[in-house]
């Protein structure tokens, strides 16, 4: 990793990278690629968040599907743990809750290839200071 | 089979059920089965909007419209309009206050939102692993922007005019901490940030450390600046292992990229930081305690004055804030004191971070605007409390909190409104009881849990907090008698009055405030030995009806204290003093003859 000498570097930095993920993952264009999400804080790898990201990337690399599987932190949505959240190229993200390993296999026959909706979608309701 | 392109949402939350929102549902799986759309057309039950209010709620995508206050008898026209001739119906549509910046992942809707992340703005959006998607999203902008355009002064300026107040639960302005260090003159300082959460049903702090580590790392490089310390301390419990983890790596990172370490960004600035481990005690929460703890003595407190400020780590000056303190700070560089202080009310500033938890529908991590109020919070963002019960509490501010009741509903959330009703803010955790919940017993948990945390350094919260919970046993045994409840509040004031620290001088506040708002609970324990939220297992009584007491022995031989006699197909009884309320009988017995009285 190159050091950051610099507030311009740093500023230069961060153009490249937003340029980066404006091109993968930017919901208004649709060449992007799916982009999946997994709370993975403490509460979420306690019931089963992991064995659910592993399924989405076997699945994804089995079915020669195209996406970006990452983790993140909580979503705030205790209740409905393990959370994932999709973005479909040219769609708005879409959070699922309750998703153990029977319903990620359902969730990517269902949505991810046929824009489905399965049950337990959690709507957003929050707002943030920034973009998504 | 072909994609499908629209999909209708309508919202299950309890709130919008109650108001037909299954019947809507139907009503639009029904309309797209007569068109023949279904593979096109999807309608679908979602989880709880939060804006039950409004409700129900019905969202179309990929359009992004709300439609709020739907009744069955609109569904005809949502849909013909706007499904399928894609002209939207105004008459219904939610409304759009007119802000000029689109906020949040999918939301057009301004602030209609009860929610706002600041704190927990990157939490379950970028990888915190990852620096990169930190420094795509502003990471390390406030920092650079301080070294390089703002004085130590002008900086600290900013905190005081944004209005922060510690996140830790007690409030202190934060600018002003800050200043109070940098005035002192020493050849070493140091900034600490407080990771020791250990409040009972609390998980902010893990929550902010566990999804965006950066942002905490970030804060305390610019209270190094203003302050004058070149070295950070983050203490944190070892209970917290994923949150140690990601710390670790989020350091390693910065310090790769030169952002930790000497002379960053240019400027001659040096800043690096290290991890101290807590050993889980509640204690340690307290800043003497905490310094202690971290020097490698007893987690002990010691008499402010000298405060840390002046006199803190290894004797040297120490500035001390918690982890959501910190997490806002970059977020105020960035966007400025004049927005900060554009929420909240009017002393208290901001969001606040808290873990809803208990009876409630929506268990989770929220984060809201000062100065919302309790009704909001319980009844639309948690979704209202579980299984249709009533509300009775909510116990804001841990073990040192108190309960706030339906009469507090409507007060505005701040520091000073929290402490007027008699809790406090606390470090967020917000536990919501239900009618099921005994006052007294509640009172009683958080005791037992700070009998059991006190440091036993002084006596009024060593002893006095076991002779508190004891005479709480005595209630909720039903061996009190009425003098107690006196003794109870009398030894309250004693220990409250002349504990050492923070923990002993708050720890009778769920009994004080308990009394409080539910004597009457205290006098029915005490004078009519009884428990109406039937909790309280010695004031139970297990009897058989001998109407309905086949004599099918089937509860006896499940009693594992052989507390039930009676012969062969005769009525059966229970010896009360031998029964331990296990429950058994009554489960096992099939003919409803076994009730608690």
């Amino acid at each position: 990793m190159e050091k950051i000498k610099s507030l311009a570097d740093l500023k230069k930095l961060q153009e490249n990278l937003l340029a980066k993920t404006e091109l993968q993952g930017n919901a208004a264009n649709s060449d992007s690629r799916i982009r999946v999400r997994v709370a993975m804080a403490t509460c979420g790898i306690a019931s089963g968040a992991r064995e659910v990201m592993e399924v989405f990337i076997e699945e994804f690399t089995k079915r020669n599907i195209d996406a970006v599987v990452s983790q993140t932190g909580c979503m705030g949505y205790c209740y409905a743990e393990p959370t994932v959240e999709i973005t479909l190229p040219g769609n708005e993200p879409i959070t699922f809750g309750f998703v153990d390993v029977k319903k990620a296999s359902k969730i990517i026959d269902k949505y991810v290839l046929n824009n489905e909706l399965v049950d337990g979608i959690i709507p957003v309701n929050y707002e943030t200071i920034y973009h998504n | 089979m072909a994609k499908i392109k629209y999909h209708i949402l309508v919202c299950g939350g309890t709130s919008c059920q109650a108001a037909k929102s299954e019947e809507i549902l139907q009503k639009f799986q029904d309309l797209i089965k007569i068109k023949g759309l279904d593979n096109e057309v999807q309608a679908i039950r979602t989880g709880c909007f939060g804006f039950c209010e409004q409700g129900p709620v019905v969202q179309l995508l990929p359009d992004n419209t709300f439609y709020s206050r739907v009744k069955p008898e609109d569904c005809a026209e949502i849909f013909e309009g706007h499904v399928i001739k894609g002209t939207k119906v105004p008459r219904l549509q939610f409304p759009v206050p007119a802000t000029g910046e689109l906020q949040g992942g999918s939301s057009q809707k301004g602030h209609t939102r009860k929610q706002i992340r600041i704190a927990l703005r990157n939490c379950g959006f970028i990888n915190p692993e990852n620096m990169d998607d930190y420094i795509a999203r502003d990471g390390y902008q406030a920092l650079g922007k301080v070294l390089t355009e703002l004085s130590p002064e002008a900086t600290i300026e900013i905190l005081k005019k944004s209005g922060l107040r510690g996140r830790g639960g007690g409030g202190f302005p934060t600018g002003l901490k800050w200043e109070i260090t940098r005035a002192v003159t020493a050849d070493q300082k140091y900034v600490v940030c407080n990771a020791d959460e250990g409040d009972p049903g609390a998980f902010m702090d893990r929550s902010v450390l566990e999804g965006d580590p950066h942002s905490v790392l970030e804060a305390m490089a610019i209270n190094g600046y203003c302050t004058g310390a070149d070295k950070g301390v983050i203490y944190i419990r070892a209970e917290y292992p994923l949150a140690v983890e990601r710390l670790k790596i989020a350091m390693k990172q910065a310090r790769e990229y030169g952002l930790l370490g000497v002379d960053i960004l240019g400027t001659g600035f040096n800043f690096d930081i290290e991890i101290r481990y807590g050993a889980g005690a509640f204690v340690c929460g307290e800043e003497t305690a905490l310094i202690h703890s971290m020097e490698g003595l007893r987690g002990e407190p010691t008499v402010k004055p000298p405060f840390p400020s002046e006199s803190g780590f290894l004797g040297k000056p120490t500035n001390v804030n918690n982890v959501e303190t910190y997490a806002n700070i970059p977020a105020i560089i960035n966007k400025g004191a004049d927005w900060f202080a554009g929420i909240g009310t009017e002393k208290s500033k901001g969001t606040k971070v808290f873990a809803l938890a208990g009876k409630i529908n929506n268990v989770g991590l929220i984060e809201v605007p000062m100065g919302i109020t309790l009704r909001e919070v319980i009844f639309e963002i948690g979704g209202g409390i579980k299984n249709d019960r009533k509300f009775k509490a909510v116990q804001t501010g841990g073990p040192s909190g108190g309960m706030l009741t339906e009469k507090d509903l409507d007060t505005p959330i701040d520091y000073d409104n929290l402490i007027a009703a008699g809790s406090m803010m606390g470090s967020g955790g917000m536990i919501v009881m239900d009618e099921d919940d005994c006052m007294v017993a509640m009172a009683k948990f958080y005791l037992e849990f700070t009998v059991e945390e006190s440091c036993g350094k002084c006596s009024p919260c060593r002893i006095g907090n076991k002779r508190l919970f004891e005479m709480l046993e005595k209630v909720t045994q039903g061996h009190a008698v009425m003098e107690d409840l006196d003794k109870l509040r009398n030894l309250s004031h004693v220990i409250k009055d002349t504990s050492l620290c923070g923990l002993g001088q708050t720890s009778p506040n769920p009994v004080l405030s308990s009394m409080a708002n539910f004597y009457h609970e205290y006098l029915e324990h005490v004078g009519d030995k009884k428990c109406r939220a039937g909790s309280c297992k010695s004031l139970m009584q297990y009897i058989i009806h001998a109407e309905n007491c086949i004599g099918c022995t089937l509860c006896a031989r499940n009693c594992p204290v052989d507390a039930i006699s009676g012969e062969r197909k005769q009525a059966h009884f229970i010896d009360q003093e031998k029964c331990i309320k296990c429950g058994a009988c009554m489960e096992k017995c099939k003919f409803n003859a076994i009730f608690i009285k």
